[in-house]
């Protein structure tokens, strides 16, 4: 690694269920809050849908963008400009050539409510009502084209597509790309707006979801006995990541260190994750391995952890195979508890909750979690934010995603 | 019912100023939708097909080439309707 740049985090942005910026969706994790709720939509009771809530943007995107804005994005790309725009003015703007900025921007789904609007219009009124602009808002890279434009990125603009690894996965490409000398400043994230009766009915089908629909904000419970599925959340998260001798050079404020990445694939099955957990574990051994840090570095876990049955227990025993005894004292997190799964937004939120956790020396809390799974092998965060210790310290992110994908980053304060 | 020649206009204008954000009352019959107002061929489909819905009239793809100036349109409009 010695001969590649370090790479830092300049600044942030989100919209969530949380709030509408970095700052209220920080101060709102650490306090515990749940942004999950019940859905208000006709379309909840037209179709009799089995889940009812979910966990929607805390401030309506239409609330901060301009009308011709919200017409010609979907409301995946709308997140991700809302994001990126506070991301960018967060990293003080930085001014450099346009060859040397890349946008990264995942989604998990892409423009499904672009997509099935189109063809209810199709069907309804017909081929002349259709937009012209249909394909271009549905496409999934649509996000990060419209960031790179924003941006005026032109070192590369990319949508990596793995579930909900995506928005790590993009993250990790973001650093690759400078790492490798791409680009100085990558602008990268995720974003997901898929709160639309398809996919919460394609996820109930698969009892994937939890049906608590008498209690929006206790759904969500990780690592809880009775947990009973994720809730679906939305919104979208931007990093703003710099080669660090550039973000010196300028006088940049540096949250952390982008330090490493690891990726790997199950090749076990399209949705549930292999159970003995050996592509999360590696992810994790391969992640710490490419930042140089060692488990007794690790303070912090933001586990993916989205509260389904199947997937908490393996990821759980994953990460205490990767950290060892070390696992006794790393502080983890399971923040979907609060914000519902965010799907190709979750890997990119949950590494700001990450950085955030670094910055301030404090992991947020799991909320939810009144009957812990017995013989958890992890030290759980819950109710309130632990401290953590002062020092030289490094923090892990996991992102996983049907199919089998696993993306694990670590960030360190130096 | 037929929509009257102002009526078209005010109704352009609106679908104007969601598709652009331009301010309505920028949107004026000796207006050039290119030069004047600086919409693009894809924002031009987008604000024919929306007129379509409002007006219930046909506006065939190789018809809106014509569609120069507001004006044009709001006469094409008018006619269409007839």
């Amino acid at each position: 690694m010695s001969d590649q740049p370090n790479v830092v985090v300049t600044g942030l942005g989100t919209t969530s269920p949380l709030g509408g910026d970095v700052p209220t969706t920080w101060a709102a994790a650490l306090a515990g809050k749940s942004g999950v709720r019940t859905l208000e939509q006709d379309w909840v009771s037209q179709y009799e849908l089995p889940v009812t809530f979910a966990g929607q943007l805390a401030v309506p995107a239409e609330d901060v963008l301009s009308r011709p804005e919200t017409r010609r994005m979907d409301p995946s790309a709308q997140f991700a400009m809302i994001a990126a725009r506070e991301a960018w003015a967060d990293a003080g703007s930085p001014e450099l050539p346009g060859e040397r900025i890349g946008a990264v921007i995942a989604s998990g789904i892409g423009g499904v409510i672009t997509l099935v609007n189109a063809w209810d219009t199709i069907r309804d009124q017909g081929v002349r009502r259709v937009l012209p602009l249909t394909v271009p808002m549905l496409m999934p890279n649509s996000p990060a084209a419209y960031v790179s434009i924003e941006v005026g990125a032109k070192a590369g603009a990319h949508t990596p597509v793995s579930a909900c690894a995506s928005g790590a996965e993009a993250i990790g490409y973001g650093l690759e790309m400078i790492r490798t000398g791409r680009a100085d400043v990558v602008v990268a994230g995720g974003t997901e707006a898929a709160i639309h009766p398809l996919p919460i009915a394609s996820f109930a089908k698969m009892q994937a979801l939890s049906t608590r629909n008498d209690d929006p904000a206790g759904a969500s419970r990780p690592y809880d006995v009775n947990r009973d599925g994720f809730v679906l959340g939305e919104g979208a998260g931007v990093l703003v990541l710099e080669r660090e001798d550039h973000a010196i050079a300028r006088g940049a404020r540096i949250y952390a260190r982008v330090a490493g990445l690891g990726i790997t694939s199950d090749a076990y099955a399209v949705a549930p994750p292999d159970p003995t957990g050996a592509g999360q574990e590696r992810a994790f051994r391969l992640a710490l391995e490419n930042a140089g840090v060692h488990a007794s570095d690790v303070v912090h876990v933001n586990a993916h952890a989205t509260s389904t049955p199947a997937g908490d227990g393996v990821e759980a025993a994953a990460m205490r195979r990767a950290l060892g005894d070390d696992a006794d004292h790393v502080a983890i997190s399971a923040t979907k508890s609060m914000t519902g799964h965010l799907l190709g937004g979750a890997g990119a939120l949950e590494s700001i909750f990450t950085i955030m956790a670094i910055v301030d020396r404090q992991a947020p809390p799991t909320i939810n979690v009144s009957d812990p799974e017995p013989d958890l092998p992890i030290d759980l965060v819950r109710d309130v934010p632990r401290p953590l210790r002062d020092g030289d310290i490094a923090a892990v992110n996991n992102g996983f995603g049907f199919g089998g994908h696993n993306a694990t980053l670590v960030f360190t304060s130096s | 019912m037929a929509h009257s020649e102002e009526d078209i206009l005010a109704g352009l204008a609106e679908i104007v100023n969601d598709e652009t954000g331009l301010p309505a009352d920028a949107v004026q019959k000796d207006k050039s939708f290119t030069d004047d107002l600086d919409i693009d061929s894809l924002s031009m489909m987008t604000i024919v097909t929306l007129a379509e819905e409002k007006f219930e009239v046909r506006i065939p793809d190789e018809e809106v080439k014509n569609l120069n100036t507001v004006g044009d349109a709001v006469s094409f409009i008018a006619q269409a309707q007839a």
